[in-house]
């Protein structure tokens, strides 16, 4: 019933999955875990730019991580759009609670059903040549189209964590987040930077994207289930920490992992919802958070 | 006749590393003016919102009336009759001065309140702080010293026992100030128990029959208004060593 | 509103509503209009928790669709009348606003909206694996014979919705200007101060997610008899909850007639659009509304309308 071969490929596969989540919550991290913004549209901006590197891929062939990387600096511009119509209609004000999610809401919607209407509900997918194959260490299977993913998305996380620890620009992201006040007397522009960060939160969505599509076929209502583990991830991981956030991404995967394979994989979107609700009753700062 | 109405006994509260107030201990006599100065950062906000119970301290016991209120949540202080106002006020904006009070009225005070007076009881509040011309108004777009006297006044509709009135004056004209401090005169001659924090020094050494110095989290200096002014340690405090 | 104009318009819409059964055979208008009261009366649940209270709910879809669930195992399992039906759909959609509530509500009001994304999912994956209400596969209820002195059935479903819906408005207005109404108010506008003021403010929290959750359960207790056919995907429909979110916002969230005002514009303008152009257009054009309306006027109609009236007066 219980055999180390299943176990343990559920739980590889599970830290293949976790890596991936790491790309999908990056973005989140940022935006929700430093600067408070609920972008519950974001896996939604995720789901464009797998639609993104089908399109790419489908017309021209072009690798779909490429077109991620490609495409992130248009998504950049995106993002910092979308901030700004945040910002002048709802932080400026002083109305975010409500509003400004009911807001990202709307987005999410208009998003999830203009992919409908365009492209309909079937299923799209990627060609490329690692996705059929798949190493073999012993009894360990590591399929490409996980394994590929997982790497490009822990080079993202760190080259993420490296430009918010390293750079100006990320330290007064960072800053932002923590004072405001000692940032404008210093004389840089809270909004410039939050709309600076919120344009990289949509950026890495657009990588993200691509590395979803390369691992399994994507439809518009798909980005839905990646709400959950978004936040999930973001809040068991302490809000505004990236190490933390990363950890809390392989942990969910191996669970989510775990769960489907012994309990069959219609029980997944519980977890994640599952994992954020336990969170928030039991240890609300996360594992690694700022209190 | 006039006991103790309020007693703080070895007060500590601390936010991650940085300790707040360090063992305060401080006792309130029913009737009396009490005056709390000290510096920025010196914790008087803290061991207000401890009082309140908007923040729950560490260590050491709250006691209210004789009971013990440490645990208790703010709605349960406020109803037994402790009220606060707010350094920066926090009006209900989407309603009129008038329903501002209501509130209060209608929960902090309801077993000392006719049920369906309410009203005619708010106006009344409104009176004696000098807002009734605004009762229809819409607190949102109130100028800032009617703002602090609507802070004021929803204190007052709670009808409490201590009232602690933080910063109510900052940033108000010397006309101003001698106005709130009327109000307050006559709150207290009604009984009311008041503690004021105030850096208008001049009007806290007017209005307190006894004044509380706090410097980094802890009570460096309590006693006559005159005394404080010549301690050293309170001048230390303030002007540096 | 004064009351009785108030209770005049509804004993009218009620009156208007009997003479419409009289008169109009049509079977399309009866489903429309079950579809945008049923809308509406959605849309005043979630003001109650949203408007009122200030606390958002994206999970309204698992509230009415725990309605519309309850509805199938009860029917399966013991074939009771639809009244029974309704009342216990309020009871169990009750309850959970309540557990959602005590579990969540201590939290921000970010994570408590986060909460219920997370319940209406949970739940639908409950369901989807549940097989004794048809799972994933969903389940059929056969129309009643009997709809009283009813010409069909769906006249009387409109009937039951439009009394529901009129009880929720004459619920959702004595909330708004009562006691408990200005408690939930203060909430909304300042939860640190309302505390402070003595509201007890967790309590009052949860008798509005309770009440929330009663009246969307409610909403969705007669669908399995509309729709015939109820499986999780049309029962967890985001459209449903898109449309209990956006109707109060345009409408105006601030006052017990918004929802009213939103209901019958968006639901109307969608009628239109569903018949003339095409379904999923439709869908997309709520979700268009919803944000031009709260980046553009977030006080909704009535708070546009409002804010007219008091500009003119002198």
């Amino acid at each position: 019933m219980l055999s180390a071969d299943l176990l343990a490929n559920a739980v590889v596969a599970g830290i293949l999955l976790g890596g991936f989540y790491a790309a999908v919550a990056i973005g989140l991290a940022i935006v929700f875990g430093q600067l408070d913004i609920v972008n519950i549209a974001h896996p939604a901006f995720i789901i464009v730019g797998a639609y993104v590197a089908y399109i790419l891929n489908s017309l021209f062939g072009f690798d779909p991580v490429l077109t991620g990387l490609a495409a992130a600096p248009a998504f950049f511009l995106c993002g910092a759009l979308v901030y700004r119509i945040y910002f002048l209609a709802f932080e400026r004000t002083g109305q975010e609670s409500l509003s400004g999610l009911a807001f990202f809401f709307g987005v999410m919607f208009i998003i999830e059903v203009s992919l409908i209407l365009v492209y309909g509900v079937d299923y799209r997918l990627v060609q490329a040549g690692y996705i059929g194959q798949t190493w073999t260490i012993g009894f360990v299977d590591l399929p490409l189209r996980m394994l590929v993913p997982c790497a490009i998305s822990v080079a993202l996380t760190l080259g993420v964590y490296l430009y918010m620890s390293r750079t100006f620009m990320g330290r007064a992201i960072q800053a932002v987040a923590q004072d405001r006040l000692a940032l404008q007397l210093m004389g840089a522009d809270p909004v410039r930077i939050k709309q600076w960060a919120f344009g990289l939160g949509i950026a890495t969505a657009a990588i993200a994207g691509s590395l979803l599509i390369v691992i399994g076929p994507v439809e518009p209502s798909v980005g839905r289930l990646y709400i959950g583990r978004a936040f999930a991830i973001v809040v068991l991981g302490g809000m505004g920490s990236i190490p933390g956030m990363f950890v809390a991404a392989l942990l969910l995967g191996v669970i989510e992992s775990i769960v489907a394979t012994f309990f069959g994989p219609s029980w997944a979107p519980a977890v994640s919802f599952g994992v954020l609700g336990l969170t928030l009753a039991l240890r609300p700062a996360g594992l690694f958070g700022r209190s | 006749m006039s006991g103790e109405l309020l007693r703080v006994s070895g007060l500590t509260k601390r936010f991650g590393g940085f300790v707040a107030l360090d063992r305060v201990s401080l006792a309130v006599r029913s009737g009396e003016r009490l005056g709390l100065i000290g510096p920025n950062g010196s914790g008087k906000t803290t061991l207000i919102n401890c009082i309140s119970g908007a923040l729950y301290n560490d260590e050491g016991t709250v006691e209210f009336e004789g009971r013990d209120v440490t645990r208790l949540p703010p709605f349960e202080r406020a109803r037994a009759g402790i009220a606060r106002s707010f350094q920066i006020p926090k009006p209900f904006r989407s309603m009129t001065v008038l329903d501002n009070l209501r509130v209060p009225l209608e929960y902090a005070a309801w077993e000392r309140t006719e049920h369906g007076g309410t009203a005619g009881e708010a106006m009344r509040v409104l009176e004696l702080i000098g807002l009734a011309a605004r009762a229809h108004e819409d607190s949102a777009k109130l100028t800032q010293v009617d703002m602090r006297k609507l802070e004021l006044a929803r204190a007052l509709a709670a009808k409490p026992r201590l009232l602690i009135s933080d910063e109510a004056m900052a940033g108000l004209s010397s006309t101003e100030v001698d106005e709130v401090l009327g109000i307050l005169r006559r709150l207290n001659e009604t009984g009311i128990t008041i503690i004021m924090i105030e850096h208008i020094m001049h009007a806290v050494m007017r209005f307190s029959e006894r004044v509380v110095c706090l410097d980094a989290g802890q009570v460096i200096c309590e006693g006559a208004p005159r005394a404080i002014v010549n301690d050293p340690g309170v001048q230390r405090a303030y002007l540096g060593a | 509103m004064r009351p009785a104009p108030f209770w005049g318009s509804l004993i009218a819409a009620l009156v208007a509503g009997v003479v419409l059964t009289e008169t109009v055979a049509n079977e399309y208008t009866y489903n429309a209009l079950y579809v945008v009261l049923q809308a509406m009366l959605m849309a005043i649940a979630w003001n109650i928790l949203g408007g009122f209270t200030g606390y958002v709910n994206f999970g309204s879809a698992g509230f009415f669709a725990v309605g519309a669930y309850t509805t199938v195992a009860l029917h399966k399992g013991f074939g009771l009348p639809l009244p029974l039906m309704i009342l216990a759909a309020a009871v169990v959609c009750g309850l959970i606003g309540l557990g959602l509530g005590y579990l969540t509500l201590r939290l921000k009001g970010v994570y408590f909206a986060i909460a219920t994304l997370a319940m209406a999912i949970v739940i639908e994956t409950l369901v989807n694996n549940w097989s004794y209400v048809g799972g994933a596969k969903g389940y059929y209820v056969l129309t009643p014979e009997q709809h009283l002195w009813f010409d069909s059935y769906i006249q009387m479903l409109f009937m039951v919705m439009l009394l529901l819906t009129l009880a929720a408005v004459a619920v959702s207005r004595a909330l708004s200007s009562s006691r408990l109404g200005r408690g939930l108010a203060a909430i909304r506008d300042d939860e640190v101060a309302a505390e402070c003021a003595g509201v007890p403010t967790l309590r009052l929290k949860l008798v509005s997610t309770t009440v929330m959750g009663a009246m969307m359960g409610v909403a969705g207790a007669p669908f399995p008899y509309f729709v015939t056919f109820v499986d999780p995907l049309s029962a967890f429909n985001l459209f449903i909850a898109v449309n209990a979110i956006a109707m109060p916002m345009i409408g105006g969230t601030a006052h017990w007639l918004g929802p009213v005002v939103g209901a019958v514009l968006v639901g109307s303008v969608q009628e239109v659009v569903k018949v003339n152009v095409s379904s999923e257009l439709n869908v997309l054009l709520v979700g268009i509304m919803l944000v031009a309306f709260i980046t553009l006027a977030p006080q909704g109609i009535v708070g546009l309308a409002r804010g007219y009236l008091r500009r003119r007066a002198p």
